[in-house]
């Protein structure tokens, strides 16, 4: 790293896109014109059941649930992507959320009180329970990685066989009894009214968040202009500052405008000696819920991973070109292998939001997930063809799906016809992808 | 480790490489028997035949594409096992493959260090350090490559074989094994890489060039072997055969009468 100021700017240099067209713009921002799209789209989305709802569906509380229930689906996704990235497949994923889903109910009710003593409500039973979670779902990922990546089974035949294999095995765990009565601390993982992080903690988040943003910004400029790399122009830079400032601090402040419901509330107050209630009720804003910023946290690790980390330029570039990887010297196998374990630890924490949400467990927990993971990934932009693909794009794509979902039951569509509705934009969205990208290259 | 040492000098160094009865089979097909072959510093060996002659798969084996069924390699006179392609790349043995062997989808500074990336102390990818070395890099092979940021997949024919051999630049090769390195190429880049394999040859870098093109050998070339059906058919000093012996070679397996073999750069060198 010597003398890195000696290097001067590069000569001719490609300048940005200069069209003024909204591409031309976009891309002067450097941001991802997909994601940028997909973004709109969902606003589409929302803007329309809003009008069609009469004004009733964009509000706190509406936007709160359709994010938890979007959250299980969206973790998993992150991971998916990095599978489908590496030309592979997993179709297990349903399956693995409702055994470890019933794994946490069965050790909460049954194993931790009988076997290991544990009264109930003992602190950190919660931190116990979701460490095996993460340890099984690691384990069950890295014995299909295994198969799929040594023995050279293909991905889709190994994880079918899990599909079917581990949804069986939740059968065995409880006997074919839903099981219910979790840990109280494991049940805020599920979000709600006390499963969230509360008003101030709230806009600590978007605080730190924010200033985030700006450091990025600022650094990621001063490191370009050190190494004399093309930086984007000055206005770009400040319209990115102020609009992702802007969006966290918008949604902070949506998030503290739903508040906690007065049955709740009042009952709450009674037992921890509020005093009397003010005049109007309680009004003690929730702020994001715990799923929700699991679902941030995990966004940002999964990007990271798949932008800086060693493992992730090896899962792109395998995914564009196995034999290239191969020669490189990559370990290929392994790297493969670790895309499953990864895939297995996400399950663990989406089947902690998902058995909280529910107090326990039933069969069939999870069912279906696989396709909604899996068109969360593809209509966030990842290609089946491999090498293409990014994790926040996965996350919107699953906010996509819910957002339709969600609207669609909201002006009272019922479950099948959301279905019909999700399954054309899953072939539309494909589908003007795979025009734009002819055209594109 | 000039060029100037002459022929004589070669002569008493030990071989850079030496691959000895190397064989290698594909199910019932042999497609490398019992080929011994050697290569010294400094040194471009022209590797020719027809389609199938097994000479692509000989470098597989010495770059670790495909490990052979039998047979030793010797890198500056120890025995060393080289099984996968990062065992090769230990040795500094660099390969520039046919297919080029990027992935398209990611850009020409993370196909560059494709493998061995540059991390900082986070241990996270240190992608200003790499941009910066791969622009150096770059900008000796082609002045006019600057859009190094965006998908290889975008590149020209030229740009791309820019990034591959660039590979065997920045990471110093001891050894390069070129396949067909001018098969996708102009006139221009052709006569790009030629330079560039006189100049390494003139740094000490020990070249296998594998290629079809009987000028390129000719002119490159110190001795060139020639393989059909998996054999060895004759190895020969360049300037001892005449390009009609050469196809007589490929294409019937006929050694030509009267020529001394140059099995070894030192009887190349005394004769």
């Amino acid at each position: 790293m010597a003398n890195v100021a000696d290097i001067g700017p590069v000569a001719g240099q490609v300048e940005p896109p200069a069209r003024r067209s909204i591409r031309g713009l976009v891309a002067q921002t450097e941001v991802d014109f997909r994601l940028f799209g997909m973004l709109i789209a969902l606003a589409v989305i929302l803007l329309a059941f809003h009008i069609v709802s009469g004004g009733k569906f964009i509000q706190p509380n509406n936007m709160l649930t359709l994010a938890v229930q979007a959250a299980g689906i969206a973790i998993i996704s992150t991971g998916m992507v990095l599978v489908i990235v590496s030309r592979n497949i997993d179709l297990s994923v349903g399956s693995l959320v409702g055994l470890i889903a019933m794994s946490y109910a069965v050790l909460m009710t049954d194993w931790f009180p009988n076997i290991f003593g544990l009264v109930p409500d003992t602190p950190f039973l919660w931190v116990l329970a979701l460490a095996m979670g993460i340890g099984i779902g690691a384990a069950i990922g890295a014995f299909q990685g295994f198969i799929i990546a040594y023995i050279g089974v293909p991905s889709f035949i190994v994880t079918l066989g899990g599909l079917l294999t581990i949804r069986g095995l939740v059968w065995y765990q409880s006997n074919g009894a839903a099981v219910n009565g979790l840990d109280k601390t494991f049940l805020l993982i599920g979000g709600g009214a006390q499963g969230s992080v509360g008003g101030l903690l709230t806009w600590v988040i978007a605080l730190v968040g924010s200033i985030a943003i700006i450091a990025i910004l600022i650094n990621s400029r001063r490191q370009r202009r050190r190494y004399g790399f093309p930086v984007r122009p000055m206005w770009a830079e400040i319209v990115l500052g102020v609009a992702g400032c802007a969006a966290i601090v918008g949604v902070a402040w949506f998030a503290n405008n739903n508040f906690w419901p007065q049955g709740l509330a009042n009952r709450v107050a009674v037992e921890q000696n509020w005093g009397p209630a003010p005049a109007g009720g309680w009004k003690i804003p929730t702020g994001f819920p715990f799923p929700i910023v699991l679902l941030i946290g995990v966004t940002i690790v999964m990007t990271w991973i798949a932008t800086r980390r060693k493992f992730g330029r090896y899962v792109y570039a395998y995914g564009g070109n196995p034999d290239a990887a191969e020669l490189a010297g990559i370990n290929t196998r392994w790297t493969i292998l670790k895309t499953y374990v990864l895939m297995g630890i996400l399950c663990a924490l989406a089947a902690a939001i998902v058995s909280a949400r529910l107090n326990g467990a039933s069969l069939d927990i999870g069912d279906t997930y696989e396709l909604l993971v899996i068109s969360a990934a593809v209509i966030g932009g990842t290609s089946f063809a491999g090498g293409i693909g990014t994790i926040p794009g996965a996350v919107l794509g699953a906010f996509v799906v819910f957002s339709l979902k969600y609207g669609l039951s909201f002006v009272g569509v019922n479950s099948p016809g959301q279905n019909v509705v999700v399954g054309i934009v899953l072939v539309v969205a494909v589908g003007l992808d795979t025009i734009n990208r002819r055209r594109g290259t | 480790m000039n060029g100037e040492e002459g022929p004589v000098a070669v002569a008493e160094r030990t071989p850079l490489v030496e691959m000895r009865g190397i064989n290698v089979a594909f199910g019932g097909v042999h497609a490398v028997r019992e080929v011994s072959i050697d290569l010294h510093a400094g040194e471009v060996i022209g590797l020719v035949g027809g389609n199938g002659a097994g000479k692509s798969t000989l470098m597989r084996v010495l770059s670790g594409a495909h490990p052979a069924d039998t047979g030793e390699i010797l890198v500056e006179g120890s025995e060393v096992t080289i099984k996968n392609p990062r065992d090769a790349k230990a040795q500094n043995i660099e390969t520039i493959y046919q297919t080029l062997a990027l992935a398209d989808n990611i850009d020409s500074v993370s196909n560059l260090f494709l493998g061995r990336e540059k991390m900082t102390p986070w241990r996270t990818l240190d992608d200003h350090f790499m941009e910066v070395q791969a622009r150096k890099v770059f900008h000796r092979l082609n002045r006019n490559f600057t859009n190094i940021r965006v998908p290889v997949r975008r590149l020209s024919g030229g740009q791309r074989q820019v990034v591959a051999i660039s590979r065997a630049l920045y990471f110093n090769a001891r050894i390069l094994i070129m396949d067909e390195p001018c098969a996708a190429l102009g006139p221009e880049e052709t006569a790009m890489v030629g330079g560039l394999v006189k100049q390494l040859k003139a740094d000490g870098v020990g070249i296998f060039l594998i290629t079809h093109d009987m000028p390129d050998v000719f002119s490159l070339s110190d001795r060139l072997a020639v393989m059909k059906n998996g054999k060895l058919v004759g190895t020969y000093r360049t300037t001892d055969v005449t390009e009609d012996e050469v196809l007589g070679m490929i294409i019937a397996g006929k050694r030509p009468e009267g020529k001394e073999q140059a099995h070894h750069a030192e009887t190349a060198a005394l004769s």
